[in-house]
Formats: C-alpha cells, structure tokens, sequence
C-alpha cells in the first residue's frame, strides 16, 4: 500500500492561490519561491494518484512525498517526455470523473497524445486562459473572426476534440457573435467576412486563427482575390507553430507585414503553448517575445545533456505548468528548441523570463529521459 | 425585457424537449451539454435577453439554476 498524502493538496486552495496571482507582475525570485512549491505539491499530488507516473519518479530516484518536498530548485522538478501521453494512458482522476479528453496530433508522430481532463482542470484552463488573454485584449467580449471552419463541422473525433478544436473553443468565449472564415472545405467564407466587416469593421474586434490555416487559407486566399479590410481597432492571436512557414520562408515579420496589409490589423500576438498543457500559454509581446505567466514557466535544457542552458544559450524547452490537476502533464520536456533573452527585463514592462522558439528538435536528437517505460 | 422563459432557451440550444430541462440539469452531464453546445447556449441566452454575458459568467454557467442566478444580476427576469 502506497501512504496517501491528500492532505497536502486542498484543491480548493490551490485554485484559489492560482486564480489570485496576477499574470505578469512578480519579479522571477518572487514568482519562483510561490511557484516551486505550488509545483511540488502538484507533483506530489500525481505521485499518489497516478501509478504509472509514479514508477516514472521512482526511476529518477524520487521514491517519496518527502523527496519530492526536498527539491530545493525549479530546474529539480523532475520532468517527463511529452511523448508519454502518446503512448501511455495516464490520469489522476477516475474515469468517471473524465469531462474531456483531447487529442494532439503532434508533427513528429503518427501515434496522438491523450489527455484527459476532469472538471476541475478543464474549468481552471478556461479561466486562466481567459486571465491572460485578458491582459492582451481587454475585459470585453469582442465581436469575433474565427480563421477556421465551424466546431459544429469538423476539429473533433468520435469521443473528444482535436487540439485545434479545443483551442477554438478555449478562444471562442474571448468573444461574441463569431463569424468562421473558412467552410467545411476549408475555403475562405468571403461573404462572412464582408457581412462582418460591414457590421463591426470600425470598432474592436478580435481575430484568432492557427499561424499556418491563417496565413494559408486566409492571408494568401485575399491575396490571389486582390482583397482587403480595415480592422483598425482589431486585435489577432495565433498559434501553432511556424514549421511549415519557415518551410515557404515566411518569418514572423513578413507574417504581420501580410496580414496589416490584407486585414488592417496593427496589434498581432503570436503564443506559443502545448495541446498537452491547455490553459498555460506563452503570449508574444508588443516586441515579439514569449512570455511567461504566473501560472507557468520554462526551463531551457542543453540538448545533449538535458542540464540546464545558460541565459541565450538554446536548447530543448522543458514547459511547467500549475494547471493539470487531473493527469500528471505539469512539468515536460518538449521536442522544441528555444532560448531564453532575458528575465525580468523586458522593454515591454512584463516580469519574469521571456524566450523564443527556434524550431523543432531534430527526430535524431530525441533523448527522451523517461520515454523507456 | 423578454417572457422567453430560460427553460425554452436551454431547450432550444441544447436541442432538449422542454420536459427535459430542469434546475438540475448540469454542464457536462449530458452529451447535448458539452463545451461545443455551451458556446451556442450563451449565443442564444444573449441573443434572448439581449445582454452581453461577462467572461467569468460564462464559465460559472454550469446549471440552469446558476444559470438564473448569473442572469439576475443582468436584471433579466427568468
């Protein structure tokens, strides 16, 4: 029998701490001492609930609740590969208590990553999400363009939700009479937009669409049609990663310079986040670096050794976040490479560390640490 | 003001018979109440009561009764 140590772990608190953190505003010393042990009852909690992760501490020589309370720095949380929940059913909660399960595709692997997400965490993902977005695009619901096709046709399978489906529908309560861009074919809705346009051009709007469907069916779409708008007082988030653009030469400034054109929208954010880690997302700056908020932080790990990387070095980003309570996904090693600027200093005001993304690891260079199991 | 009662509103967005809908009825607890519905249910609550629901509203929305609740503060009589 395994010593329970639900004591340690009220959830009631925990949200409640989460929740009163503001997003940008702690300096990385102060953010670290509240963060490392928030994250180390996160751990402990999943150490009694979840076997299999269980097994995976005992064989980075974590055998107990009271090792796990004796990590004295955040790059000592033990981490584990993203990989895991492509191959591994892994939950802290009982079945029963399943709300959602979400699926990754993940650009490397044919095999998905499940997570399973119980009402708790999918409500404190909601949240938290909003919170940050919030400090982008302000407290109002604005009316919203959607660069994808409607949830109701397609971005969910048999028993859950694509990543990108969630990811739509996290977005989707940002805003308020939403117009899709993009049919069941995933042709551009050109009628939608200009009925959208004519309706809410000249006043805030909020645009959010995945970086490569965006600038693919959308951007290019207006292009060959020699269309444009003017949303002004618009406001765009995208994701998603920028293989396939850096693919055809696209970087983030001809990104934005494409979209000004064709769209008129002057404030773009780009965020950076994991299917496996909803909720917790890395939003670009006014200056273009990543971000991270109260609730997450990451690690840069050198590639061949996995200790951690100095300020600018790049190397493999390790990703912790406080917010899944109901499968043990808070701290792991991502397949994509990035470096760290800076902490604290940013130009643009927000605390805490900012990076950016340099691209995917190379298959060849995978050291998945606890990828044996 | 509008006499559309919240029932018929939850009715008509979930797609339920009337008989269906109750103050105990639960996001999450039905398959025609899921993420994916709940977006067209506050659709149609604003569309009904001509309002604006506040973010926070929208994710606290998790019963018909606390749905009357959330609504009473948007001075919409139910």
């Amino acid at each position: 029998m395994i010593e329970k140590t639900q004591e340690l772990f009220s959830r009631t608190d925990y949200v409640h701490t989460l929740l009163g953190m503001p997003v940008y505003d702690s300096l990385q010393a102060q953010k670290e001492e509240v963060f490392l042990s928030l994250i180390k009852n996160l751990t402990n909690h999943h150490f009694d609930c979840c076997d299999r992760y269980r097994r995976v501490l005992k064989s980075q020589q974590l055998a107990s609740p009271q090792e796990i309370q004796n990590i004295a720095h955040l790059d000592d949380v033990p981490f584990v590969s993203v990989n895991l929940f492509k191959h591994f059913t892994l939950k802290s909660v009982a079945e029963s208590d399943v709300v959602k399960l979400l699926y990754s595709s993940g650009t490397t692997s044919q095999q998905k990553s499940r997570v399973y997400l119980d009402k708790d965490t999918a409500q404190l993902q909601s949240k938290v999400l909003m919170r940050i977005m919030q400090s982008f695009v302000g407290k109002q619901r604005l009316p919203m363009l959607i660069a994808d096709m409607p949830l109701s046709e397609g971005n969910t399978t048999d028993d859950g939700y694509t990543a990108r489906g969630a990811g739509i529908q996290g977005l989707a309560f940002l805003g308020h009479h939403h117009t899709y861009l993009l049919d069941r074919n995933m042709q551009l809705n050109l009628d939608g937009l200009r009925a959208f346009a004519a309706t809410y051009g000249q006043q805030p709007v909020l645009l959010f669409g995945f970086t490569w469907v965006l600038w693919s069916k959308v951007i290019l779409s207006l292009e060959e049609k020699q269309v444009s708008f003017s949303f002004p007082k618009g406001v765009l988030l995208h994701s998603g990663g920028w293989k396939k653009l850096r693919s055809v030469a696209v970087d983030n400034p001809t990104f934005n310079s494409h979209v000004i054109n064709r769209l008129g929208t002057q404030k773009i954010h780009n965020f950076y986040g994991m299917a496996e880690q909803v909720g917790s997302v890395y939003v670009g700056c006014e200056l273009g670096y990543l971000h991270c908020p109260s609730t997450a932080d990451i690690i840069v790990r050198h590639v061949q050794t996995l200790q951690p990387a100095e300020l600018g070095e790049p190397g493999i980003i390790q990703v912790l976040s406080l917010l899944p309570l109901s499968y043990p996904g808070h701290s792991l090693l991502t397949e994509d490479l990035g470096r760290i600027i800076g902490v604290d200093d940013c130009r643009c005001g927000r605390r805490g560390k900012y990076f950016e993304v340099l691209g995917r690891l190379p298959k060849s260079e995978l050291r998945g640490c606890s990828d044996t199991l | 003001m509008s006499s559309t009662s919240i029932y018929e509103v939850f009715a008509k967005a979930l797609a339920l018979p009337l008989s269906e809908v109750s103050d105990v009825l639960a996001y999450n607890t039905i398959s025609q109440w899921d993420s994916t519905a709940h977006l067209g249910l506050v659709a149609e609550i604003e569309e009904t009561y001509q309002i604006l629901l506040e973010m926070d509203d929208i994710l606290e929305l998790s019963s018909v009764a606390k749905a009357k609740e959330i609504l009473l503060r948007y001075d919409v009589t139910v």
